[in-house]
């Protein structure tokens, strides 16, 4: 009755060799073309097959969107569900199967608004999901109006004037909870964004990954200015665990921490003496949290892995609560649990 | 009615059938406890009894003010009772507030046992009263025995050294002791109980105890109360029994039920009033494969039991009316998507935030039909306390085998109410069947059984069954997402035609009484035994009537239509304005008639007898 108790993300690898095709459903993908949610099913699908996942353990649940799309054209199990609620499904679905490898697929909209709620406890409590939120700062399939990510001033349909909502930052939101596993990744370079999609899978615990999305239709551009190649190294910032925070063409520049403070400084002749030195496994988020506010023009934009810590997950810990209640007062005996504490006897 | 004996104190012992007592007090006084101690020791002894606890929705109200009043009704008998009594035959009253609460219940004659030291200046202020009624007159048509209960509780603990805040506390076990001798009970159980809760606290447990004797013995020794009471043991079905409530019921009854399908149960539920109590009994059982799960809120209860209702566990949620509000839109896709799960919604009174501690029946067309779309699903209603633990299986099973949710519809007064319960036999429950696919090959996610009109439940894990479900319009068969005019209509009626289907599978309506005549008495839900009695009492009067209590309310029993039409006058009574009376009308068109109340309060066996008497004129 029970299932078994292992609670790896990696689900043993498949029995008979997969490759990308194999992750590839039947269904005609429906996105507009040029969307950048091509390349991301492209390189998930890929991710899949480099790590050998058995389609049959790996679950796709996704909320409203179009991103939400997502699982249908994942050739694995798959839930489309209503808006906001993906991660309350996967976290249902990871308690009652832990062995399953559960992925929610989000985005701005319904992972931020309506579903605000549900996407900071889920992160708080560590269940084992990985969960891809897909970030294009707008409505798309509402078509076209501002979305929680929303840069204030913004015209949309609904803001003929302007934005005047301060946006959210997914990842300030994740890392705000304490997520052990915060990323941020871009649609735009797949190698990247293969490194990033790979460690979070391997993460044990809640993998939270905010890609850059880009919206042809409705939000065409709006991550140009930091991740389009010739713009990238003045604009970003790529994070490496124990390596210097260095950007700019040839490394020039980097980051240095004045008192709590980050700030842009020239580095001479290659020299990263006093620079800040990414520590992604650092027990508090407070190095973390101070990278995911930095945003263009004042500093460049990071990418890569802010936080990856271990620590036991939800999950985990119900099923060693599960295994002490049953060590200690043996297997349930329904019937003596029907007869409760009291009983008397009628002749 | 009575007959009397002289017992060994020289006082007289009455032999009564039946009585009601009310335990009355502070809600900090702690009256719900005496009250289930007195219930479990009324058990063993062998009575059929019903009880009804009555607390304030606020935890801590004022001292002494009457919203802070919190109640327990026990009614006993030495014969088959149905409900909790209309009215105390005894009240006990801890203080002014107790009494002008609950005085207007008691009938003339009626017995008060008061805690004398509490009618102090201040205490009657807080309760309203301007002139001490214990002096006033006021209580001249009543049996009125005031007791120092303070004062001799606070001597009888004086040698043990306890803190005089602690030794107060003691005075509701001196209460339940003077009860105990009141009706000839043993001490034992509820002393055996006080040794094992305090028994890190061995001071306070030999207070209580001493509380407890110490009461039993003022009232075998004083000369104030003159007489007490004996009330045989009834004539039961032989068999073990225990006491049970209708929310431990429920939560056994679904512990039960994913055993009996082979199955892990999974609860996700978010806490609220009259449901809590099911999430803390089945979070005790995790060695029973019972996993539960505190979710941030009602939408991610149900999202949760979704999520596991996919991954093959027999998935459960449980709330209140305002949680199912919530959770509405979850599940239709619930509906849609055709996973099985139960869906507990303990009733209270609304709408809103209403009478969260109340009981009511103002919910079944939300279950019917508070969803957006043609959102049809089954909806069960246990009609006692201890049949909540069987109307669980029942919900599970139709849940699984017409693969869709089922809305499990209890009410505050069957989730708090307790009664005595034959205790079944694992052996002798129903199995509950479950079969899930494993065939490779081109698999269909939306191919149904013929019979059930039911689709497969695939389950993550299995090779070869790779599929994608969610909330968008399916394509019959495949499953595919489909826009298609035909297939909507036909997909809407085939969802409507499957929850239908399930009336073939469910027991026939039988009535109580004669199976032809003049008014058919029809309920549904915790009325049961209101109405049942108030049907009986009519036919003691030479009346016609039956009474018929709905378990199944969508889809109704087969032979529904038939029954109703055996009866020249049908009379539908539930907690509401109509609800179960309007289902009946439309699809029957006949010409039924209401009694109904909304006042957060049960049925009064004589408020449904008048009704019936008034029906019949
Ligand atoms: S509307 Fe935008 S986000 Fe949606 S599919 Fe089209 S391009 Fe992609």
């Amino acid at each position: 009755m029970s299932v078994t108790t292992t609670t790896s993300t990696m689900a043993p690898p498949a029995a008979k060799p997969v490759s990308k095709a194999d992750f590839v459903s039947g269904q005609d993908v429906r996105w507009c073309p040029g969307c950048g949610d091509y390349a991301i099913l492209a390189q998930v699908q890929k991710t899949m097959a480099d790590l050998q996942f058995p389609r049959e353990n790996v679950v796709f649940i996704s909320g409203i969107g179009c991103s939400s799309r997502f699982p249908y054209y994942m050739n694995t199990y798959g839930f489309h569900s209503i808006h906001g609620r993906a991660p309350t499904l996967a976290t249902g679905l990871k308690i009652a199967r832990p062995e399953l490898s559960v992925w929610v697929v989000t985005g701005d909209g319904d992972g931020l608004s309506i579903g605000g709620n549900h996407l900071v406890h889920t992160i708080r409590r560590n269940v084992d999901l990985k969960i891809l939120l897909f970030n294009n700062q707008i409505y798309g399939l509402t078509k076209g109006q501002y979305s929680p990510t929303s840069e204030q001033g913004k015209k949309t349909k609904s803001t003929p004037f302007g934005t005047i909502d301060y946006p959210i930052s997914p990842l300030c939101v994740a890392l705000g909870v304490e997520g052990t596993f915060v990323a941020r990744t871009t649609d735009t370079d797949l190698k990247h964004m293969a490194m990033v999609l790979e460690r979070a899978a391997r993460h044990k615990g809640t993998a939270f990954v905010e890609i850059y999305q880009n919206c042809v239709i409705f939000n065409d551009g709006a991550f140009k200015g930091i991740t389009e190649k010739s713009v990238r190294p003045e604009h970003a910032l790529f994070l490496e665990h124990g390596r210097p925070m260095l950007f700019g063409k040839d490394g020039t520049r980097g980051i240095r921490l004045d008192g709590v403070h980050p700030e842009v400084v020239q580095t001479a002749g290659g020299k990263t003496d006093g620079l800040c030195v990414h520590d992604e496994r650092a027990a508090e988020p407070t190095l973390a949290y101070m990278l995911s506010r930095m945003r263009n023009p004042d500093y460049p934009v990071p990418f890569g892995v802010f936080r990856a810590i271990e620590r036991p997950t939800y999950d985990g810990m119900l099923l060693d609560q599960e295994n002490q209640a049953t060590a200690k007062l043996g297997a349930g005996d329904l019937q003596k649990l029907l007869k409760g504490p009291e009983t008397w006897e009628v002749k | 009615m009575s007959n009397v004996t002289q017992t060994h104190s020289g006082k007289k012992l009455h032999k009564l059938e039946k009585v009601a007592v009310r335990f009355a007090g502070d809600s900090g006084d702690g009256m719900q406890l005496v009250g289930g101690k007195f219930t479990e020791t009324t058990a063993i002894c062998g009575n059929d009894f019903a009880t009804l606890p009555d607390f304030p929705a606020e935890i801590r109200a004022p001292t002494g003010s009457l919203p802070g009043v919190s109640g327990f009704q026990i009614h006993f008998s030495s014969h088959d009772i149905y409900t909790p009594g209309d009215a105390p035959d005894v009240l006990i009253a801890m203080n002014p507030a107790a009494l002008k609460v609950n005085l207007k219940d008691l009938p003339e004659n009626g017995i008060i046992v008061l805690n004398q030291d509490a009618f102090s200046d201040t205490n009657l202020k807080k309760a309203g009263y301007t002139s001490n009624p214990l002096e006033d007159g006021s209580l001249k048509r009543f049996r009125v025995y005031p007791v120092p209960v303070g004062r001799l509780n606070a001597e009888a603990l004086s040698k043990l050294g306890l803190p005089k805040k602690d030794a107060e506390r003691c005075k509701n076990f001196f209460a339940l002791g003077l009860i105990y001798w009141m009706f000839d009970r043993p001490l034992d159980s509820t002393i055996g109980w006080i040794k094992d809760k305090f028994k890190k606290v061995p001071g306070i447990a030999d207070a209580n105890e001493a509380a407890l004797k110490a009461g039993y013995f003022y009232g075998e020794t004083t000369e104030l109360i003159p007489e007490h009471y004996e009330i045989p043991q009834a004539r039961v079905a032989p068999g073990l029994y225990r006491k049970i409530s209708g929310n431990e019921a429920a939560a056994l009854g679904f512990v039960a039920a994913a055993q009996l399908a082979g199955k892990q149960l999974f609860y996700g539920s978010y806490p609220i009033t009259p449901a809590s109590d099911i999430l803390h009994e089945l979070a005790i059982h995790k060695n029973l494969g019972v996993r539960t799960f505190q979710a941030e809120d009602e939408i991610a209860a149900i999202g949760a039991t979704i999520g596991a209702a996919f991954g093959g566990a027999l998935a459960l949620t449980g709330t209140s009316g305002p949680g199912v509000a919530l959770k509405s839109e979850a599940i239709g896709l619930a509906v849609m998507t055709e996973l099985p799960l139960v869906i507990v919604n303990v009733q209270r009174g609304g709408p809103s935030t209403g009478l969260p501690t109340k009981t009511e029946q103002a919910d079944l067309l939300q279950a019917m039909y508070g969803r957006n779309g043609e959102c049809p699903m089954i909806i069960v209603a246990p009609a006692t306390p201890g049949e909540c633990f069987h109307m669980a299986i029942e919900a599970a099973r139709l849940a699984v085998k017409y693969m869709g949710p089922v809305m499990f519809l209890s009410d505050g007064f069957l989730a708090n109410s307790a009664e005595p319960w034959q205790v079944p036999r694992v052996e002798d429950l129903p199995r509950i069947d479950v079969h899930h696919p494993t065939v490779e090959g081109h698999f269909q996610p939306y191919l149904r059984n013929p019979e059930t009109l039911a689709r497969p439940w695939a389950l993550p894990g299995t090779p070869g069954l790779e599929h994608r479900i969610g909330g968008l319009e399916k394509e019959d068969g495949s499953g595919n997402v489909s826009y298609d005019a035909e297939n909507h209509q036909h997909m809407i009626h085939t969802r409507a035609a499957k929850v239908a289907g399930a009336a073939k599978d469910i027991p026939p309506a039988k009535v109580a009484g004669p199976d032809h005549g003049e008014l058919l008495l029809v309920g549904w839900g915790g009325t049961y035994g209101a109405l049942r009695a108030a049907a009986e009492e009519a036919r003691a009067k030479g009346k016609s009537v039956a009474h018929l209590h709905l378990r199944h309310l969508n889809p109704f029993p087969a032979n529904l239509g038939d029954v109703l039409t055996n009866y020249k006058r049908v009379l539908v009574a539930e907690l509401n304005c109509g609800q179960l009376l309007s289902m009946i009308r439309a699809k029957y068109l006949i010409d039924a008639k209401g009694l109904n109340k909304v006042k957060g309060k049960p049925f009064q066996v004589v408020e449904v007898l008048r009704g019936i008497e008034e029906a019949m004129r």
